[in-house]
């Protein structure tokens, strides 16, 4: 059955409170820290920075506390102006880019956690070996039958503009990580991320495989554990709606049944 | 896991059988209303009316199997133990199977005199 409680080690305690450093506009911040090899359950540590020495995002902070008060906090981070999709945590209870998100959107102590229900490799790091394998799955890529044409596979700008809301995703797996299907059925359910990517390949019109496609989609896991919870849609940091490229994905599905 | 492996197939029968059920419904509501006085007499006259019978039938069919659809979404969703989750589906398929035999069986006793 779904487990609705944690495992007995994976019960968060409360952890470390670290040194408040000077400064007049102080904001906390409560980190979840697990690390693997000591054995321990996770905790909470909590720190604190000084806003007023501090960028205003989520990520100008944890990259202050890493630099400044522990070596020890491991997160991703690579671009820092949300394209690249690494520093995706759960922040104040949403997943979100920590580049993204600043903290003075936050009231309180800024809460920050790995993305839910993935295996933890150490404190914000998930493993997302699953979700790139997902991604894999539906063959991201242009397939074709005919001769490849000597210059470009042309494109209308209708049929480019069908892509807009579609390519814009940063595989960043803030969707797919707030999906509670995906969190039941994760082995089974492709998840929202991949299945906006199906469909950025279905409707590419220089694609020629959609039969081959849809083929691959049918099957009552892959496609249909969406149930239009819509968690993806709120969580996404591009503003992007995975659940109406699944229920566009579902429509081309009934149209070639009828 | 749904008996035809195909989720298209289960997805557009849900569909269907909730857009019918929408007057099938309706029509129940209706007809209960319209016996909540009437004596027993009068309901199998009532019942006798083919039209009434062949929408009870309807109704019947199209609910019982809507309902063993949304269950089944149900029990794939959390049952996560592939033998439990066979047996589970199994016995779903059976009470609604139950189900409908008695709904039938209680429409056909009355349609051919009681």
């Amino acid at each position: 059955m779904v487990e609705f409680a944690l495992p007995q080690n994976s019960k968060v305690q409360p952890g470390k409170v670290w040194p408040k450093p000077a400064g007049s506009k102080l904001q906390e911040f409560r980190i979840y820290r697990w690390n693997p090899d000591d054995g321990k359950n996770p905790q909470i540590d909590s720190y604190h920075v000084d806003m007023e020495q501090c960028g205003p995002m989520v990520l100008d902070a944890i990259i202050k506390i890493k630099n400044e008060q522990d070596p020890t906090l491991t997160f991703r981070r690579s671009c820092r102006e949300g394209i690249c999709g690494s520093c995706a945590m759960n922040i104040d209870g949403t997943n979100t880019l920590a580049c993204l998100k600043a903290c003075d959107e936050v009231e309180g102590a800024v809460r920050i956690y790995p993305l839910p229900h993935m295996p933890v490799v150490k404190d914000l790091v998930p493993d997302l070996t699953r979700f790139y394998t997902q991604h894999r799955a539906i063959e991201p890529w242009l397939k074709t039958t005919t001769p490849e044409p000597v210059k470009e596979w042309k494109q209308s700008h209708n049929e480019r503009a069908l892509l807009d809301g579609l390519y814009e995703c940063i595989l960043c797996a803030c969707c797919s990580t707030s999906c509670p299907s995906y969190w039941w059925n994760g082995y089974r359910y492709l998840g929202p991320a991949a299945l906006l990517q199906a469909y950025r390949w279905l409707i590419d019109s220089r694609d020629e495989a959609r039969k081959d496609r849809l083929d691959n989609l049918e099957d009552p896991f892959k496609l249909y554990r969406c149930h239009t919870i819509m968690n993806c849609a709120k969580a996404c940091p591009k503003g992007l709606n995975p659940a109406k490229a699944i229920a566009e994905i579902k429509k081309l599905m009934v149209e070639r049944l009828l | 896991m749904s008996p035809d492996k195909s989720g298209t197939r289960h997805f557009w029968q849900q569909r269907a059988t909730a857009i019918a059920n929408v007057p099938l419904v309706l029509f129940l509501l209706w007809f209960i209303i319209s016996n909540l006085d009437a004596t027993r007499a009068d309901v199998v006259a009532s019942v006798q009316n083919p039209f009434n019978a062949l929408l009870l039938v309807l109704s019947f069919a199209s609910i019982l199997w809507h309902m063993r659809l949304g269950m089944e979404m149900v029990l794939e969703d959390y049952v996560q133990d592939e033998r439990m989750l066979r047996t589970s589906l199994l016995l779903n398929t059976l009470f609604t199977a139950a189900m409908a035999l008695a709904a039938l069986y209680a429409i056909l006793k009355m349609v051919f005199g009681a």
